[in-house]
């Protein structure tokens, strides 16, 4: 299980290496990109994330392993970033190996979910006028839930 | 007896209280996170808006996500911040 929390741009492929390394019994590997996604006026000048340091890792090990736990997983990846980041960047990944593409789907989607929800990061847009909080959405909420009722 | 814990706080939080860390002391009555939240209400202005809508805070106790009736002891690290937006 790979769980990071850092300043530094991530690179997917080298961490679907990582997972497939040496190993036959994956089926599949399904991953996920966050991206800074540019403002809808096209201002966005920057994106700073805030975190826990201490918790951020903790919390992200352990959405993980609820994942584990739920479904039959072969590995798990979990990339966070943290700082100023410029439009485009990547902010976070998630990949999960599985012997089957189900489990591999819905894990990733759940782990999204829950770190969407459970890990201590918070977001400041910057744009020429000033910088402002991102609110937390009350949609992510009602998507964790959903996983509470079907299990 | 009286407890020593470390109080956290992040982001907007942070800004409106211009606080990020500090250590109180706490009577001896202030037992859970709900009783600190009253507490630190008492301070009054932004420390009363802030602490007053629960909707508007997450709080942990030693790094584990907690609700207003988890206890507190000496020692604890607590940290109040807003609601997350990561990923």
């Amino acid at each position: 299980m790979l769980i990071s929390v850092q300043s530094e741009d991530f690179d997917l492929n080298k961490v679907m290496q990582t997972i497939r390394h040496c190993r036959k019994d994956i089926g599949a590997i399904v991953s996920f990109v966050g991206l800074v996604r540019d403002l809808a006026s096209g201002d966005l000048v920057s994106m700073t994330l805030e975190h826990y340091p201490g918790m951020t890792e903790q919390a992200l090990r352990n959405i993980a392993e609820q994942a584990s736990q739920r479904w039959t997983l072969q590995d798990v990846a979990v990339i966070h970033r943290y700082g100023e980041l410029k439009p485009a960047e990547q902010i976070v990944m998630v990949a999960v190996a599985s012997s089957h593409r189900g489990e591999a789907f819905q894990a990733c989607e759940f782990i999204m979910d829950y770190l969407k929800t459970g890990a201590p990061f918070w977001k400041k847009e910057t744009t020429s006028n000033g910088s402002t909080w991102v609110e937390a959405k009350h949609a992510d909420n009602k998507v964790r839930k959903r996983w509470e009722k079907e299990s | 007896m009286s407890k020593v814990i470390n109080i956290l706080y992040f982001a907007s939080l942070r800004e409106r209280l211009d606080t990020n860390e500090e250590r109180v002391e706490l009577p001896e009555d202030v037992i859970d996170i709900a009783a600190l939240t009253l507490w630190l209400q008492q301070r009054g202005n932004d420390w009363k808006t802030l602490f007053s809508d629960a909707s508007q805070l997450m709080i942990s106790v030693n790094q584990q996500m907690a609700r207003p009736g988890t206890p507190i002891s000496t020692g604890d690290e607590i940290a109040f911040f807003p609601p997350v937006t990561g990923g």
